[in-house]
């Protein structure tokens, strides 16, 4: 019996510890991953406008629309699974999300939309010429900065 | 005994006299006044002034984007070792602001720290580094000045820790640091503009260089990097030690804001490229002129 009951305060000890220790490390490991990923695929498509804005490579009018397409599409994915709370730069390795994001939620959610509002409007120009597209991701750019002002850690 | 003390106080009285010399306000020199009562200002000169020496970064409202930097009803606030400073009200303003000033006492503010009751500024404001700007520059800006909004906000009282609260004590730093005259490399005519564009008006190395303990810049080190004030990171080191971009890539990252692998720009910096953005394209490569002479210090 009482090796029973030692037995069994183990394993309720074990197992408690376990929900503890789990409680105490939220894995956010993906979300982290998703994020770094996505702004990548944001820089790669800007890369593509971003080139025949400076000059850099010559107008083409397909290349341009597809990545506006994707632009437009990276800000559908929205802030909801991918800035969950306790991943801040003070909470995870490989981040740079500042908890001040979490202070000031709306305001954040509010640069994301309108980067991805800004995405629908290049979207919407990108295969109509130089100019057009110059200007829309002027805009774009604008909303990049304007989170990343406040919200990313510097380097 | 008695000689001593007489001495001791003799001693006491000369020291007193030149920490009263050294600490005193003083303003721009009567020949710098003269000449700058005899130009006209042109306000559309004088708005490149305004982009390029960063004003509305510092004294627009915290989050201003668009036409609301030309509100530089103030209220941001600074961290630093000695206190937060809070960017005051100039907007033009008669009461809350600068409105009422003239054109000797906005370049007394501006290139020797010296507001128009005769009290130093807190060198957060770059008054030693827009003491190399021309008295054309400041005639120009003063002009642009009177086309800006007035904003009615109290400006806000820093919060400093002793002995930094006490004003005449910036007496001290600026016979330490200011009227230090240009200090990066400069050969040909565009890196010369660019020394002008990025020390006299757009001070980067109020941020990009160190400092030593009483807030002095280290100018064997500069454009070399520093800690953030902010606490978090650091600021980056612009020298070509650092700093690999071509010169056409830092031109175009002033310009529009993204790095060469079109990340976006990000913290205080945001606010530096949209005042460039503003410069003609020949301004802006005189910067990146500017930055790609300078040694290379790791």
């Amino acid at each position: 019996m009482t090796r029973m009951k030692l037995a069994l305060g183990s394993v309720a000890a074990i197992a408690f510890g376990g929900v503890v220790l789990a409680a105490g490390h939220a894995d956010n490991s993906r979300q982290i991953e998703a994020r770094n990923g996505i702004m990548t695929a944001m820089a790669l498509n800007s890369s593509v406008v971003g080139d025949m804005a400076r000059g850099n490579t010559e107008y083409d009018a397909a290349a341009a629309q597809s990545a506006a397409n994707a632009l437009a599409g990276l800000g559908m994915v929205g802030t909801g699974l991918l800035w969950p709370e306790g991943s801040s730069s003070d909470d995870v390795e490989g981040g740079r999300a500042l908890a001040k994001i979490w202070e000031d939620r709306a305001d954040f959610d509010q640069k994301w939309n309108d980067f991805a509002a800004a995405g629908v409007a290049l979207q919407a120009v990108a295969g109509d010429g130089l100019e057009p597209m110059q200007a829309a991701l002027a805009d774009l750019g604008k909303s990049c900065g304007a989170c990343h002002d406040t919200y990313r850690k510097p380097q | 005994m008695r000689k001593a003390l007489i001495r001791v106080a003799a001693v006491a009285v000369a020291a007193l006299a030149v920490a009263a010399w050294v600490t005193r306000p003083v303003p721009l020199p009567d020949d710098a006044l003269a000449e700058l009562a005899a130009l006209t200002g042109d306000p559309v000169a004088g708005e490149s002034v305004f982009w390029a020496g960063g004003c509305a970064s510092c004294h627009a409202a915290e989050g201003s984007e668009g036409e609301a930097r030309l509100i530089l009803s103030g209220g941001q606030a600074f961290p630093s070792d000695f206190g937060t400073f809070r960017a005051p009200n100039i907007s033009m303003h008669p009461e809350a602001g600068i409105g009422a000033w003239t054109l000797a006492e906005f370049a007394n503010a501006t290139q020797r720290g010296v507001s128009p009751q005769g009290s130093h500024y807190y060198p957060a404001f770059p008054y030693a580094g827009y003491a190399l700007a021309t008295s054309q520059d400041m005639a120009d800006l003063w002009a642009f000045w009177q086309t800006l909004p007035a904003d009615g906000s109290a400006s806000q009282p820093h919060d400093l820790a002793f002995p930094f609260s006490i004003r005449r004590s910036v007496g001290g730093w600026k016979f330490l640091y200011a009227g230090a005259g240009f200090t990066g490399v400069a050969e040909t005519e565009a890196q010369i503009r660019g020394r002008y564009l990025s020390e006299a008006l757009g001070h980067c190395a109020e941020c990009h260089t160190p400092r030593d303990a009483l807030g002095g810049l280290d100018r064997t080190r500069w454009l070399a990097g520093a800690p953030n004030p902010s606490g978090q990171g650091n600021i980056p080191n612009i020298t070509p030690a650092r700093l690999t971009w071509s010169e056409s890539e830092i031109a175009q990252y002033l310009k529009d804001g993204f790095t060469p692998d079109f990340d976006s720009v990000g913290g205080h910096m945001v606010s530096v490229v949209a005042n460039l953005s503003r410069l003609s394209d020949d301004d802006r490569g005189a910067i990146a002129a500017y930055l790609k002479a300078q040694a290379p210090i790791e």
